[in-house]
């Protein structure tokens, strides 16, 4: 039955976000911007208290298990909608430091899916004790960018010693040096077994602090979450031990992709996340324009036939729609997701157009704005910095097109390339 | 809670318009537009459904209970089909809504039940006024009251199926305030002009209605002394003209979608460039987005929330989106579009009127 009311239960929980976000993420929101790469320590400590004792309740109960997975459950998986919504309204506040949360995530994410109970036990237990840790993915390459199946990245099994050998360079890793050097986190790090295997050759391998031969090779400077931690991995003969593997060492068929396209599942979780923050940005920059141009006396009229509107509140109802019309994909792909559903049409639907409309929306909001909107004083000009990064990572926009175009004609990628 | 699936019984009422708009609607429907005739039997035939009827309250003589979001379903489907052939079959609710919504109990008890037979009544509804800014929140129709009744002079344009109406409910302003006036089609002073004609929908006879000193008894003004509550019921009508333009809209990114992919030119489908295939993706996506916010708009009406911001950012969205979506659909057949053999020509008309249909339909 269609209804678009949020549980009870996660509307209090992202009224606790929103005075996260009010408290701890806008005060310090320009500081850490003007900062690069200096930790928000007020946030990271405030949800790391949070996160940590809810890591522990919830990997206790998972570990419980004889095989370490989650008991099944009855009915909708609510926890996906929670998350989805919490990372909204975090980004509301500032979507670069929500990428700060102190929190397993894609590293995390890929490590539930299909790690063994012991692997689960060594590399998620941390996560409910201790200091602040945080989660990493590693993938994207030089020369591996929307191409995953370009990754170049080695790994060689050392029989003597059990240990697989990584050689390689990877970028662009969000938390990479917080998961490595700043505290005891985990890098999930894609690599090949089997060059000449294409994708089935792809494996992902845990990586953990003070691995030999891993070093954080570079930190980025960006356009915008520059709060957020950007870095390169170097993998010189680096040693990780044997079953630090996620998922089966096998090369089974040259042909069979179904571990890369196992991999590839992740996105179908984090695109749908993506879309949240920016719809999360995006929702920030259309309430703020409203509120300041209504000290301006422009407020929108929404009785008003739609050519006795002015071209500001044109341009208000034009954001406040595509605002709206992104979350409800966003929505919609998440419950599909939280009903043990494939969404990977939609997350590609979501994730697209939430990219493109957290683009449009925050540029708009600096436009009209005027000159402050430029300025540095306010905030709009920031989130339109980072709000274009949701139209680049998990695909780029034309990546999730693509994806879209092929599901829709029900093409491969040889017949649509 | 959260939750984007039908209900079983919107499944079947979907699943039922779906097909019949495939076997009935998009055999007749160019036909009925080359030649602006309306295929009775069609017509009647989509009346049998009973999407009205079911969403009367029992106490009048329907079936259960009204929905804004079950309105919506249907309505999709059925301009899927063919907007001017729904907007007919729809007609009946012109009247039938706005006395459920802003109707007095004895308006109610008096004209409900004449909607839960087997053939609609024959009522319309007279909206929309032939000038370029037309606001239906302040129209130059006038009603005065004088004695015990009203007097009602301007004139109306497109108003559907006027001749032969038994009941029109004329909407004029009162005091600069936008009422509602039930009037018979035979009453004084009332002319039912020239059939209009207009760019597409041409399978929905329109007409001029001119009033001079139409008189009415004040029990004929929708919700009494009172009146009406006109954003409400400008409202449900943009959930139901959203939910038009989304059948229209998908009704081009589908026929778009198949075409491209039996179309060879080079050697290959054209759906094979990505120039073909992304303007597709964008279609979908944009049909996709637009569901959903007439959906939430409806959902806020059955919640019985004041939905009038949602409903406006929802139709100017809209109207935005069908006509790209219709326009894309013509650019990839390329020629072909151009040709009135294939339907998304009509559909690229279709879509322009949208901006300009408030009050043509109602759920």
């Amino acid at each position: 039955m269609i209804s678009f009311e949020m549980p009870e239960r996660i509307k209090n929980e992202l009224q606790m976000a929103e005075m996260v976000a009010r408290q701890v993420m806008r005060p310090n929101s320009r500081r850490y911007d003007e900062h690069e790469h200096e930790r928000p320590v007020e946030y990271v400590n405030m949800m790391w208290q949070v996160l940590r004792e809810q890591n522990k309740r919830r990997y206790e109960k998972m570990l419980s298990s004889d095989n370490g997975d989650r008991p099944e459950r009855e009915g909708p998986n609510w926890s996906i909608v929670r998350l989805i919504a919490l990372v909204e309204t975090l980004s509301w506040g500032d979507a670069g430091m929500y990428l700060c949360t102190p929190d397993p995530l894609l590293g995390g994410a890929a490590i539930e899916a299909v790690g063994t109970k012991e692997q689960k036990v060594r590399f998620l237990k941390k996560f409910g004790e201790g200091d602040p840790k945080w989660g990493a993915m590693a993938i994207t390459e030089p020369g591996a960018g929307s191409d995953n199946s370009a990754i170049r990245t080695t790994a060689v099994l050392d029989e003597e010693t059990n240990e697989w050998v990584l050689n390689g360079e990877k970028i662009f890793i969000t938390n990479g040096r917080l998961a490595l050097e700043e505290s005891d986190g985990v890098c999930v790090v894609w690599a090949t077994v089997d060059p000449s295997a294409g994708r089935a050759g792809i494996k992902s391998f845990v990586v953990e602090p003070d691995t030999p031969g891993v070093s954080v090779s570079k930190q980025e400077h960006k356009l915008g979450i520059r709060v957020s931690d950007t870095v390169s991995l170097a993998f010189e003969d680096a040693r990780v031990p044997y079953d630090n593997i996620l998922g089966s060492p096998e090369v089974k068929e040259r042909k069979s992709t179904k571990g890369f396209k196992g991999a590839m599942k992740t996105f179908d979780a984090s695109r749908p996340a993506v879309a949240a923050s920016a719809m999360g940005v995006a929702r920030a920059a259309v309430e703020y324009t409203q509120e300041k141009l209504a000290e301006e006396g422009v407020e929108v009229d929404y009785t008003k036939p739609r050519h006795e509107l002015s071209a500001y509140e044109r341009d208000l109802i034009e954001m406040e729609a595509r605002q709206k019309a992104g979350w409800l994909l966003t929505l919609k792909s998440t419950v599909k997701m939280a009903h043990g559903q494939s969404n990977r049409l939609e997350a590609s639907m979501a994730k697209a157009r939430a990219g493109e409309t957290a683009t449009f929306v925050t540029q708009k909001a600096v436009e009209l704005l005027g000159p402050l909107g430029y300025s540095r004083e306010l905030l709009p000009e920031k989130w339109m910095r980072d709000a274009k990064i949701n139209d680049i990572y998990e695909g780029t926009k034309q990546i999730n097109l693509l994806i879209v175009a092929r599901s829709i004609l029900g093409y491969t990628r040889r017949e649509l390339k | 809670m959260l939750d984007f699936t039908l209900d079983e019984e919107q499944q079947m009422l979907d699943s039922t318009i779906k097909r019949f708009a495939e076997e009935r609607l998009r055999k007749v429907y160019r036909d009925a537009e080359e030649d602006g005739v309306v295929p009775e039997d069609v017509v009647q035939a989509g009346w049998e459904i009973g999407v009205l009827p079911t969403g009367l309250p029992e106490a009048y003589g329907g079936f259960g209970e009204y929905s804004a979001v079950t309105g919506a379903i249907a309505m999709e489907q059925f301009a899927w089909g063919d907007l001017a052939l729904t907007f007919n079959i729809m007609a009946p609710n012109l009247v039938a809504i706005p006395l459920v919504l802003s109707g007095t109990e004895e308006q109610k008890e008096s004209y409900l039940p004449q909607f839960a037979g087997m053939k609609p009544p024959r009522m319309t509804a007279a909206l929309i006024e032939p000038r370029i800014k037309f606001d239906p929140r302040a129209l130059e129709s006038t009603a005065v009251a004088e004695g015990g009744d009203y007097l009602l002079n301007g004139t109306k344009s497109m108003v559907p199926l006027a001749d032969g109406a038994e009941l029109l409910l004329v909407y004029a302003a009162e005091n600069g305030q936008t009422q509602g006036f039930l009037v018979p089609g035979n009453a004084e002073g009332l002319t039912i002009g020239d059939r209009e004609k207009v760019m597409g929908i041409n399978a929905l006879p329109l007409f001029r209605v001119e009033m001079e000193s139409v008189r009415v008894p004040a029990a004929n003004k929708l919700g009494g002394e009172e009146g009406l509550d006109f954003d409400r019921i400008l409202n449900h009508s943009r959930v139901a003209l959203g939910a038009a333009a989304v059948g229209v809209a998908r009704a081009g990114y589908e026929y778009a979608r198949e075409y491209a992919k039996q179309r060879v030119q080079f050697g290959e489908p054209i759906a094979h460039r990505q120039s073909i295939a992304f303007m597709l993706a964008e279609m979908a996506i944009d049909v996709e987005s637009a569901r959903l916010l007439v959906w939430e708009t409806a959902w806020e009406l059955d919640q019985g929330e004041d939905a009038t911001r949602a409903a406006t950012v929802m139709k100017y969205y809209i109207d935005d989106i069908v006509v790209d979506t219709a326009d894309r659909a013509v650019q990839v057949l390329g020629g072909y579009g151009y040709i009135r053999e294939y339907p998304v020509e009509l559909w690229l008309r279709n879509a322009r009127g949208f901006a300009h249909f408030d009050g043509l339909a109602i759920i």
